[in-house]
This record gives structure tokens, sequence and C-alpha cells, in this order.
């Protein structure tokens, strides 16, 4: 556990020294003129669209992160023979895999946390300056903490994503591995469509095939409830829960697999 | 060598068959403790806004917001060109697009409707479209009894349909939760539609009721037309006795100064002086008036 702990840590430092963090200065930056622009140019819907930009903003930055640096957590190692290193240290393959994945899902956390500090902060100034009668007409309160479970469902979505990039990484090019990423990150919003196959197709085969289809990819539709908490839909800790232990299940699966492949792979 | 668990296929197999078990599993309850998603519920494969609900994953709600500052440009944009021949074409599938994007997105049914009304060339002069866009409101939030007001209200104003405004202001108000003025606006409407008072009351209800700035604008400019209206009534009166006095009409505001009928030129509640216009015989506010043209309401003719 602690040479996992350790991994992390470096993955983490790592990413700082690769000036990852550097597109939080770019968030800020985006919002803080969003606030103003949009604020010109729509009417009385300024804190709607800064808090659709704001959910929006988190979840592609924290995509591009996972993506980018999940597809080359192992990869690299071998690409740059440095895995010859690593493992004739007192670290086994299991700790290698789960130690990169902690890691990263580390520096998305750091990277959730400040951009949504910094949403509240731009959301609280924008409550700040504004009238109480202007106030009045808002849906919900800017600074609102029912964002709170679409932020937390956005980084679970991220830590999904990050295993989908880490598991691919173990046996193809980074290249490919980007390429699945990202397909299964499209599939993974579209595949609810699966589900109810059986009233577009006559045949019951292809519409088990669509089920299992549906069962099998990963479903990242029910982790986007960005546009329920910006209309005040409630979003219950039942929902957030369930979908959360869908994901952890799912990404256990994928660290199994993932390790399960590293650890047969022949690197002489 | 006898090696770790997860490094063995049967048991890794066997792993992996429970974990997927328990996704699975996760998967069904939710699907079925909660409501399916609008993605779920919608077909494949449509155009305009459905199509590019597809296209937007996620991100419905941000594309939802892109298509809103789209539809009002187009709209702001085409209102405010010098163009002899304005064209709003766009209006009507920008604003179906975002309200397909997001369903509740009140402004742009609301106001959506306003620009839709709006006649030629301030706007398309489209009611039939804004009343579709506002049932598609109704049918996404049948609780926000603004809509059916906003219905009856298009009746009411644009296509002088009265029975059809009360019908839809009945409605309204037997939505819960709605206004309780709106079941006297009803009965206003059938027994008094189309006199200014009524329309006054009207627009002073949209007033107190807007939950938007730019509503509350617009509510302001109609009531401020119904004001010159008002201002006109009696100018017309000035002139009629004038020219019983004088046995001819005026020719200008200069004869009803001299005569101590008026004070001043006579100016709009926006500054600009009221146009007498003696070749048509009619009297009106200025084109350069932000409350230029007042509404179709039939005014006394000037003396001839």
């Amino acid at each position: 556990m602690a040479i996992i702990g350790r991994i992390a840590v470096h993955v983490f430092k790592e990413s700082v020294r690769d000036k990852v963090l550097y597109n939080l200065v770019l968030f800020a930056v985006l919002l803080i003129a969003a606030s103003y622009l949009i604020g010109q140019l729509t009417a009385g819907q300024d804190v709607k669209i800064i808090k659709d930009l704001g959910l929006a903003a988190t979840q592609i930055f924290g995509l591009f992160i996972a993506v980018f640096i999940g597809i080359g957590l192992v990869s690299k190692e071998v690409e740059r023979r440095s895995i010859y290193s690593l493992l004739s240290k007192p670290i086994r393959r299991h700790e290698l895999i789960l130690g990169k994945y902690a890691g990263l899902v580390l520096t998305l956390a750091v990277n959730v946390v400040v951009m949504a500090a910094t949403l509240y902060l731009v959301l609280g100034y924008m409550s700040w300056v504004e009238s109480e009668e202007f106030k009045a007409t808002w849906l919900r309160p800017a600074a609102d903490p029912a964002m709170l479970p679409a932020i937390f469902l956005v980084f679970a979505q991220l830590a999904l994503v990050t295993a989908l990039a880490l598991f691919f990484s173990t046996f193809s090019s980074p290249i490919l591995s980007a390429v699945l990423t990202f397909g299964l990150y499209v599939v993974g919003h579209f595949n609810a469509d699966l589900r109810n196959f059986e009233s577009v197709v006559d045949s019951t085969a292809a519409a088990y095939l669509a089920r299992a289809l549906y069962y099998a990819l990963p479903s990242l539709a029910p982790f986007d409830v960005k546009a329920a908490v910006v209309h005040g839909e409630p979003v219950t800790f039942g929902y957030v829960a369930m979908t959360t232990g869908y994901g952890a299940a799912y990404v256990a699966a994928l660290l199994l697999a993932a390790v399960f492949i590293f650890s047969r792979r022949d690197f002489k | 060598m006898n090696r770790p668990w997860w490094e063995r296929p049967v048991a890794v197999t066997v792993a992996l068959t429970v974990l997927v078990a328990v996704f699975v599993t996760t998967a069904v309850v939710r699907d079925r403790t909660y409501a399916a998603s609008a993605a779920e519920t919608e077909l494949l494969y449509l155009p305009s806004g459905d199509m590019v609900e597809r296209m937007a994953l996620s991100f419905d709600s941000l594309m939802a917001d892109i298509y809103w500052i789209r539809a009002i440009q187009h709209y702001g944009g085409t209102k405010r060109s010098e163009s002899t021949e304005k064209n709003y074409d766009l209006l009507g599938p920008l604003l179906d697009i975002a309200t397909t994007l997001d369903p509740h997105f009140s402004v742009a049914y609301r106001f959506g409707a306003i620009f839709l009304t709006e006649s030629y060339p301030n706007g398309p002069g489209r009611p039939d479209l804004a009343v579709a866009l506002l049932e598609k409101g109704i049918e996404a939030m049948p609780e926000r009894w603004e809509y059916y007001m906003d219905i009856g209200f298009i009746y009411y104003w644009w296509l002088q349909d009265y029975e059809t405004a009360a019908s839809w202001f009945e409605r309204a108000a037997d939505v819960p939760g709605a206004s309780w003025w709106l079941r006297s606006l009803a009965a206003t409407t059938l027994a008094a539609g189309g006199s200014r008072e009524s329309s006054r009351m009207l627009w002073q209800q949209m007033y107190d009721s807007a939950d938007n700035d730019w509503i509350r604008v617009e509510a302001t400019r109609r009531l401020t037309q119904l004001r010159a209206l008002d201002d006109i009534d009696q100018l017309i009166a000035l002139a009629v006795r004038f020219d019983q006095q004088a046995g001819r009409p005026p020719r200008g505001w200069e004869e009803l100064i001299q005569e101590g009928l008026l004070a001043g030129l006579p100016l709009d509640p926006t500054g600009l002086p009221y146009v007498l216009d003696f070749e048509n015989g009619t009297m009106n506010v200025s084109p350069e008036s932000e409350l230029y043209p007042l509404p179709g309401e039939s005014l006394p003719p000037l003396p001839q």
C-alpha cells in the first residue's frame, strides 16, 4: 500500500512538473472573461450560462488530462525503456498500475477541486455585485451548493475515463489508446439508446445484442447531471451513490484486467 | 512459482465476472429506480434540435446557451440592420434548437415568443410560431402558468382573438400556483377585449409577474405606448376644439400654442414631439421614437 502511495505521489509531482496544472489558470481566465462578456450578451441568464460553462469546462479539461496523461502512464515507461529500471526495484507490477492510476486520479481531484472553487468564487462575486431585486429573478442562487453533486459526478466520470485510458495503455500504443478511449467516451454518452433498441428493430436477437452492449459498454450519460443542477432539479443522494457505485465497480474491473494483462507482458 | 490471484486467469475471470455482475446490476437497479434520461426517450437521427442534441453529447445545456445567444444575435442583428428586406427566417429554427437542447430554458420560450410575434420590420410577425414555441414549453413544464398566459396574450394583442385569449387565461388560472388575477383577466378580456383599459391591465400584470428584466422592459414600453395613445386622444380633442373655434383644422402645433390650447410642443413620453400629419389626417409618434410604431388601434381621425 505504501508503495502504491509513493508511486501515486510521484505521478502527481510529475504532472505538476509537466505544467498540467497550468490549465487551471486558463480555466480561471476563461470563467472571469466569460462572466463579463456573457453578462453583456444575454437576457438575465448570465448566471445560468456561467454555471453551464464552468461545469462543462471542468469536464472537458479533466477529460483531456485523463486521456492524454492516462494513455501514457504505462506505454511511456515502455517506450522510454524506463520500465526495466522500475521493475528491477522492489515494485510489483500491480503496485505500479494501481499507483499510476491513483496518482492521476489525485491530479484530477486537485484539478476538479480548484476549478469548482474558482467557479464558486466567480458566482459568489456575481451574487455579491447584483441587487437583491435582480437576484430574485434567478432560478437558483448563484453559488448554489446543489451544484456539488454534478461536480462530484464529473470527477467520478473522469476516474472511469482514466481507468479506460490506463487499461488500453497496458497493451496498445498511445495513439490507439487515445482513439479507443475517446471512442468509448462518445459511445458512453450514446449507449442509452441501445437500451430501448427493441422499439426500433424487429429482430429479437438484435435487440438482445443491443441490450447486452448497453450493459457492457461504460454508461457515461448517467454521470451527467449538469443541466439538472443548473435548473435546480433535485439530484438525490441515492442516485449519486448508485452512479458512483456503478463507476467504482467498472473501474475495479478495468484495473483488474489492466493488472492481469500487464503482469503477463514480457518486456525482455 | 506461486503467482498471486490477480495473475491467475481463472481467478481473474471469476473476479471480473463478479465485478461485471455488480456494475450491470447497479445499472439495472438505477434505470428502474430513476426515470430514464431525456436522451433515452428521444429518437435517433431527427433533424434540427434533436440532431444537434445528438452531437452535443453531454453538453446539451451549454449548446442550448450557444443557440440562444445565436437567436438573440440573429434577431437583434436583423432588427438593427439597415437592409430594406429583413429576413428573420432563422429565428424559429434557432429557438427550436435551443429549447430542444434544453427543454427547461424558460427565457428562450418567453422571449422567443416576444421576438417571433413582433410585427415586421421589427420582427418576423409570426404569432403562430410563437404559440407553437410556448406550447412546446407547456409540454416540457406544464406547471408554468406564465406560458399559458403568454399564449393568451398573443391571441389578445397580436391576433385580436379575444375569445381564444380568454380561454388561455382561464387555462393559466387553472394551473396550481397561478396568480389570482388571471381569472378576472379572462373575464375582462371576454367583456371588454381590445379596449385600451384591458390592454393596460394586461401589460401591467405582465410587468408585475415578469421573472426577467427584458420582459419588464418590454411591458414598460407597451405601457408607455398606451400612455402615448392617451396623449394622442387628448391632442385630437384639442385639434377638434381649434377647428370648432377657428372654423378650420390647425395647420401645425404653433397654431394650437398661439390659441393657448397648448403650452408648448407636445412631446411623447420619450421626449420627441408628436407628429401631426394633415395629408393623411393622422397624429402619431415620430418614426424616430422608441415607441414607433404604435399598436394597431383605430384612433379617431383629425378634423379635415
